[in-house]
């Protein structure tokens, strides 16, 4: 049995209403889980980059990639693993202002790990950024307080490789 | 008054200065852009939401000749069998909601199959959009995953570079459907109407560019092959590449199977054209997949139906793979070269290099293997002795009279395949059938599409008795158009595919596959279409030269026995090389 793993898919698009839902829809005919998302305007004018992160063998996500690439409006789609790839989540947590003092919150802030967004009477606002395992690990020492709100953000990611994209897009515009 | 008239008149004398543009309504510029495309026929059923485009319909009739279908199904399917028959984009139109969830089968049917064909159905006004209007439905959700594009017009300044590129994308590349969905405010809206074809869409690449080092590595494999083998689909025919491919068969002199959709690229009759592969397909070419030393697939996807198990699918051979999808390469079967390309391109391409060959015992594997096949099925098919008639038989003698000149339209089941296996075709675009999703319901309206679209051919749809009442309201089509289809109904008061399988796989438990039937002579003469029924084998080649001498639409019902089964048949699951022979 070939080994599943974590990948990073590009997908560049024309910025049309409906290329979400054409998208995911190739991933639900295969039944497949959608771990995270991100869409968002990419370094080209009205050109879209959604980033999707999922798990599956290596033959499939191939399979899967040609039929994102096959839709219309679908310019170039890639995928990534985790070593070809540099990238960051962030997450926010909000946590009752009595715990602001801690010795735990205030480490995180000393050592530059967590950033302070807001702080009111009743609670602050905790922002990290980094790899998923940066943002589990904090989630698992804060949790323990009570978090009042967590929410964490898709992936975005930047290639090692030379993006192939980049001098055809150009050409585009 | 008189200043209206003035304004009128001034922008008239501007006209030559500005552009070709003039002012007219969205439903209006609909037409323009169809006409604009050659679109002379359309296949669709009116209401609330796309009235505008039928009030100028109405106003367009000497141009633009609309068929009523009596479902949209049937307009759809309609539609496919136009555009199967001609290679142009077949048209269908519908109302919102129903009007449009109806067009869905038929739709799928044509992505899954390549069909060019564009919807066009009427929407809510936009301001209704989302809030769950009268006949209001997402079609454009909907039809998202059997599409090859769609899109929502809400402004009618979108028309005429939005059908340009819904026509432009049906039919290039691997043709398929579209849908574009028209608000009735666009519809009513006015639009400086100017319309340019459309050439190219950045974001799509409809043909991959031609790679003559893949050509020329393909070519090696070729020349150096001992047991060359090749699969075509209906790629050939898409591409209009019959002649090319012809050329190269005879040159590399390289044994041919056809896919379902492949059929009649090829004569039947051809020395190289060894037969079907799949399911129910031939018993050489299916066994001497596994044996040959290089698989040429053509225009074709390894569809499941073709390959059976994949697992045991011409393991020995190394796989060269022609196609115009890059999406379709190593899918399913695993290719050693993929030649990306208009086959038309590609097969004129490789020609020079490759050997002129002769593979005269190689061949004659196959013909060992077809004389199997002859004694133990097609025999007993075509001319058998038992009691009950057979689907074999009356494609024996269909072909008998048409000469193999006619286009088959089959349905879905048992008797499609006989269709398939038996029927002889000496032109290309002779065989329409429902292949990969398997519609019981397309033959007849596809049938009146058919004869449309080539309407000095003989048009001959063969139905079973499911699937005929499945679109059989489409007879008033017929009625209303007087088209001159022939409708065969292969009549086993079965569903006999269903019960086959139950037979062969279920221990005969025939679980809601006893169809009892009503008169179907009686019906098709309530719609003044001239009927028979045959239950006699002595009454057969009569009543078939009767039906192909009537100059207009002719129904002919065969009673076939009850429980024949479709052979070779390859199992479920099963190697290609284990294909059964009963």
């Amino acid at each position: 049995m070939e080994e599943k793993q974590l990948y990073t898919v590009s997908v560049y698009t024309e910025n049309n209403i409906g290329i979400l839902n054409r998208l995911s829809a190739i991933f639900l005919k295969r039944h497949i889980n959608i771990e995270s998302m991100t869409v968002s305007k990419s370094e080209i004018d009205n050109v879209h980059r959604f980033t999707f992160v999922v798990v599956m063998t290596e033959t499939l996500i191939r399979k899967v990639v040609g039929q994102l690439e096959k839709q219309i409006e679908v310019i170039r789609a890639f995928y990534h693993t985790e070593d070809e790839i540099i990238y960051q989540e962030t997450a926010l947590f909000k946590v009752s202002t009595e715990h602001l003092y801690d010795e735990e919150i205030q480490n995180k802030l000393k050592f530059r790990r967590a950033n302070i967004v807001t702080i009111t009477e009743r609670f602050f606002v905790l922002e990290v950024s980094g790899l998923k395992e940066d943002i589990d690990r904090l989630y698992d020492k804060l949790k323990p307080y009570g978090l009042l709100q967590f929410v964490r953000s898709g992936r975005i990611a930047i290639t090692r490789p030379k993006m192939a994209i980049s001098e055809l897009l150009q050409e585009m515009n | 008054m008189n200043t209206q008239t003035q304004t009128v008149q001034v922008t008239t004398e501007e006209k030559p200065t500005t552009s070709k543009a003039e002012k007219i309504s969205g439903s209006e510029a609909v037409i323009k852009c169809l006409l604009a495309e050659g679109v002379d026929l359309l296949y669709g059923y009116p209401g609330g939401a796309i009235m505008p485009i039928y009030d100028e319909l109405y106003k367009y009739q000497e141009k633009l000749h609309h068929v009523l279908t009596r479902h949209e199904q049937g307009a759809t399917h309609a539609a496919q069998g136009y555009a199967r028959v001609t290679g142009k984009v077949g048209v269908a139109m519908a109302t919102s909601g129903p009007g449009a969830t109806n067009l869905v089968t038929g739709i799928a049917d044509a992505q899954i199959d390549s069909t060019p064909m564009v919807c066009i159905t009427g929407q809510v006004a936009s301001h209704l959009l989302g809030s769950d209007a009268f006949q209001e439905t997402d079609i454009i959700g909907i039809s998202t995953p059997v599409t090859k594009w769609n899109y929502q017009i809400t402004k009618a300044s979108e028309i005429p570079e939005i059908m340009a590129k819904a026509f432009y994308i049906a039919r290039s590349g691997r043709p398929g459907p579209v849908l574009i969905d028209i608000t009735k405010d666009a519809q009513f809206g006015e639009v400086d109407f100017s319309y340019k074809k459309c050439e190219k869409v950045r974001s799509y690449k409809a043909i991959p560019e031609l790679d003559i080092d893949k050509i020329k590595e393909a070519a090696d494999l070729i020349n150096s092959a001992k047991k060359p083998f090749i699969v075509f689909g209906q790629g050939v025919i898409l591409g209009e590449a019959e002649k090319e491919f012809k050329t190269f068969i005879e040159k590399t002199d390289i044994p041919s199977a056809s896919t379902l959709l492949g059929l009649s690229a090829l004569e039947t009759k051809h020395r190289l054209n060894v037969g079907l592969v799949g399911m129910h397909g031939n018993y050489a070419p299916n066994v001497l997949t596994n044996e040959c030393d290089v698989l040429i697939a053509i225009g074709m996807r390894f569809d499941d139906r073709v390959t059976g198990n994949l697992e045991t699918y011409a393991k020995q051979a190394k796989v060269i793979h022609f196609d115009i999808d890059p999406a379709e390469i190593d899918k399913n079967v695993k290719t050693d070269v993929a030649v990306l390309g208009d086959v038309k391109e590609t097969l004129a391409e490789i020609l020079p290099f490759v050997t002129k060959e002769n593979h005269v015992t190689w061949l004659l594997e196959f013909q060992k293997l077809y004389d199997i096949e002859l004694e133990k099925v097609i025999n007993d098919q075509l001319n058998p002795t038992k009691e009950g008639l057979t689907m074999g038989e009356v494609l024996a003698g269909i072909n008998k009279e048409t000469k193999g000149d006619a286009v088959i339209v089959s349905d879905v089941g048992q008797h499609q395949m006989f269709a398939c296996r038996y029927a002889d075709f000496i032109n290309t675009r002779s065989n329409i059938t429902s292949g990969g999703l398997g519609t019981m319901g397309f033959a007849l309206p596809a049938s009146i599409g058919a004869k449309m679209g080539a309407p000095n051919r003989e048009v001959i749809a063969i139905i079973g008795d499911g699937g005929y009442q499945m679109t059989i309201q489409e007879l008033g089509t017929i009625l209303q158009t007087e088209v001159a289809v022939k409708i065969v109904v292969l009549n086993n008061s079965f569903l006999g595919m269903v019960r086959q399988w139950q037979e062969l796989f279920f221990d005969r438990r025939y679980a809601s596959t006893v169809m009892k039937n009503p008169n179907f002579v009686k019906i098709a003469e309530g719609y003044g279409i001239e009927a028979t029924r045959v239950s006699k084998r002595e009454d057969l080649t009569d009543a078939i030269k009767t039906m192909i001498a009537s100059e207009n639409s002719y129904f002919l019902e065969v009673i076939i026995e009850q429980e024949g089964n479709v052979f070779p048949m390859i199992p479920t699951g099963a190697s290609v090389s284990d294909i059964r022979l009963s």
